[in-house]
């Protein structure tokens, strides 16, 4: 287990590595983010101190590893455009979504997982079908295109449900949480929805074929033929087996689903990391970038241990080297 | 006494794009309390669906047409639900031929047991756990209390299809129906297995009906041996008698393509062709296009028959030691 987990920090580091300096010569190659910063008035001398300041005049390699040495020290940097550290930005945003992403996962297998049984057990029903379909529009109609029309309809038209921002929030132990109040759960409910479509169709999908496999395995004709209850049949013996790849897959689908909340949070100017990361790049504020992007791979990889570790704990043949609890 | 078991023209048919194919076509079969009845015939004879169609257990495209089911002289044809449940477990079980796949790989030992435990009775957590532990040991697990903690993955094959037989005789039930149970095992566990259940079944009374191709076995365990052919009992009788005379030609040629039965240096006779497929079925006799015996009258459907020895036999000309 140790060794795995170092191997894993290793892959990261590498992945840090590369990304790292693919932003930021990338970001260098698109333009000078002085030009988007200064006012119009600026002269030469006044886009020089700038500059400067913003440590922008060195040759780019320069500049690479003076981050790199900062880096190794914990600092990401300031924001170009805040002027404060842009660590401190991102876990000023963070909650925000954690807390839609949070909700859509819930969502996805509160709505998904029944679905997806049923849709195993009855595989030639019309509701099936039914459920099928729906699966199959959740993956393939884009995100903005469907969050534009639940605007639309409940915002624009029906007048039910805000379509800006989070709503009120109240402070658990220091941080914003949206859905403990009725306004703030209004304000989640669309996004939410929207973000949890995709998730919601893959439970669907891994669910139904869990479960269609899953019934036909001996064990389940054996508990069955031992007289155990058919919804502690389906209830513990199968959806057991079932879970262990909705869960995995789940898992991986998180840290995306945090990662990439991009357009769900533009679309309803949800104040997260994802529609930080979008006013970032319009101005071209490097170090917020690099250091959200930083964010995410360390969070792919935190999760993805999660989901190994919660792997395992799901399926016991794979417990190895006599650990495991 | 009624038997334990009575099947009764019985009729089982898969819903298939050609149509409702019957896999069963007329089974009649007692087994009464003790018997240990072996059911054999090549791959895709019925025997498994056989056995299915008595608890329920057929795949959903497959059900019941016709005849009767009686267990303790009940009618449970056809019952479904809540009231085939109550019968399973208790009053019939079943044991399966892969103990790899027979238990659940994600459930200790201790839970699945536990489940069928529950299936039937209620009692507190440690009175349950004891029980267990004896139903264990029984089957001959040695340090039963650490085995129910431990998840299948973590037993030996034989040790699992012990497990397994363990949870089948948890009730005493008065009919176990075992679907090849030894096939998958090593020689050695398969004569222990086979020694185990044979025991244990006449200890307790129970009927048996034990699923296999392999004839070897049913001489060492059987008393009787019912030979299925494409979905019928060809022929049905003590188990010396069927063995050592055949009456009918077909378990003549699983007789004879038995490696053991036959003098060494020769070739193995085997029966030519192969079984015809559900959609294939001839009108009359299955077996007339591999049977050396057939005649003009073959291509009419024989009906059961007496034979010598106690035994019945479907055949319009069986082999001549069979005749009375
Ligand atoms: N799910 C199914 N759908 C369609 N036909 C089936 C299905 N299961 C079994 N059958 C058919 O029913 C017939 C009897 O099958 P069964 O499983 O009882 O054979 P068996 O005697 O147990 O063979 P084996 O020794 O291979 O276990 C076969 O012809 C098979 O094709
Ligand atoms: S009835 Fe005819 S074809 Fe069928 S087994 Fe007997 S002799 Fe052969
Ligand atoms: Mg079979």
């Amino acid at each position: 287990m140790i060794e795995f987990i170092i191997r894993r920090v290793a892959q990261a580091m590498l992945v840090l590595f590369v990304m790292t300096l693919l932003v930021f010569f990338g970001v260098h190659v698109i333009g000078n983010p002085v030009y988007i910063f200064a006012s119009s008035e600026c002269t030469r001398e006044c886009l020089d101190e700038i500059m400067a300041n913003l440590g922008l005049d060195l040759p780019i390699w320069q500049q690479y590893l003076m981050f790199l040495g900062n880096l190794a020290e914990g600092d990401l940097g300031k924001s170009f455009t805040f002027g404060v550290p842009a660590m401190s930005l991102i876990w000023e945003r963070f909650p925000a979504t954690l807390e839609l992403a949070t909700a859509s996962l819930a969502i996805a297998v509160a709505v998904g997982l029944p679905l997806g049984l049923y849709a195993g057990m009855r595989p030639d029903s019309l509701v099936s079908r039914a459920i099928m379909g729906f699966s199959m529009l959740g993956f393939s109609v884009p995100i903005f295109w469907i969050g534009l029309i639940f605007i639309l309809t409940f915002s624009v038209r029906l007048g039910w449900l805000p379509s800006v921002g989070r709503g009120q929030t109240v402070q658990v132990f220091g941080v914003p949480v949206s859905v403990l109040t009725r306004d703030g759960l209004a304000h989640l409910v669309m996004p939410a929805f929207t973000l949890s479509l995709i998730m919601m169709s893959m439970v669907i999908r891994l669910t139904r074929a869990g479960m269609r496999e899953v019934l036909h395995a001996d064990y389940i004709r054996f508990a069955r033929a031992s007289g155990v209850r058919e919804r502690r049949v389906i209830g513990l013996h199968a959806m057991k087996n079932i879970l262990i790849p909705v869960v995995t897959v789940l898992g991986m689908e998180f840290a995306s689903v945090i990662a990439f909340a991009v357009v769900t949070e533009s679309i309803f100017s949800w104040p997260g990391v994802g529609k930080m990361l979008i006013d970032a790049i319009a101005v071209l504020d490097r170090p917020l970038i690099v250091a959200y992007l930083i964010f995410v791979v360390v969070m792919f990889v935190t999760i993805n241990l999660c989901v190994d570790i919660l792997y395992s704990l799901l399926d016991p043949r794979v417990r190895v080297g006599g650990g495991g609890p | 006494m009624a038997p334990v078991l009575e099947l009764r023209g019985l009729r089982t048919v898969f819903a298939t794009a050609a149509g409702e194919l019957p896999a069963l076509d007329g089974i009649d079969l007692a087994v009464s309390r003790g018997e240990i009845v072996a059911l054999v015939g090549e791959s895709g004879s019925g025997k498994s669906v056989t056995g299915f169609s008595v608890t329920g257990l057929l795949p959903s495209v497959a059900r019941v047409v016709a005849g009767s089911v009686r267990l303790n002289g009940t009618e449970i044809a056809g019952l479904r639900g809540e009231a085939m449940r109550r019968l399973r477990g208790r009053h019939v079980a079943m044991i399966f031929q892969d103990p790899m796949m027979t238990l659940n790989p994600v459930l200790r030992i201790g839970t699945q047991m536990r489940d069928a435990l529950f299936a039937h009775e209620r009692m507190g957590g440690r009175a349950a756990a004891d029980r267990l532990e004896r139903a264990l040991a029984e089957v001959g697990i040695a340090e039963p209390r650490a085995r129910l903690r431990q998840y299948p993955h973590e037993l030996s094959g034989g040790m699992r299809q012990r497990v397994a037989i363990a949870i089948a005789l948890l009730h005493g039930p008065d009919l176990v129906i075992a679907d090849e149970p030894t096939t998958a095992l090593d020689v050695t566990i398969q004569g222990q297995i086979l020694a185990l259940v044979q025991r244990l079944a006449r200890e307790k009374g129970t009927a048996l009906i034990w699923i296999t191709h392999d004839l070897a076995v049913v001489a060492g365990i059987a008393d009787r041996i019912a030979v299925m052919y494409a979905g019928r009992i060809v022929e049905e009788g003590p188990v010396d008698a069927v063995l050592d005379s055949p009456a009918h030609p077909y378990t003549r040629g699983l007789i004879d393509s038995v490696p053991a039965t036959h003098p060494k240096g020769q070739r193995l006779p085997q029966i030519p062709g192969r079984m015809p497929t559900l959609a294939e079925l001839p009108d009359g006799c299955a077996f007339a296009p591999r049977c050396p015996r057939r005649s003009g009258a073959c291509a009419d459907r024989p009906d059961p028959a007496p034979a010598g020895g106690g035994r019945m036999v479907r055949c319009f000309h069986p082999l001549a030691e069979g005749r009375a």
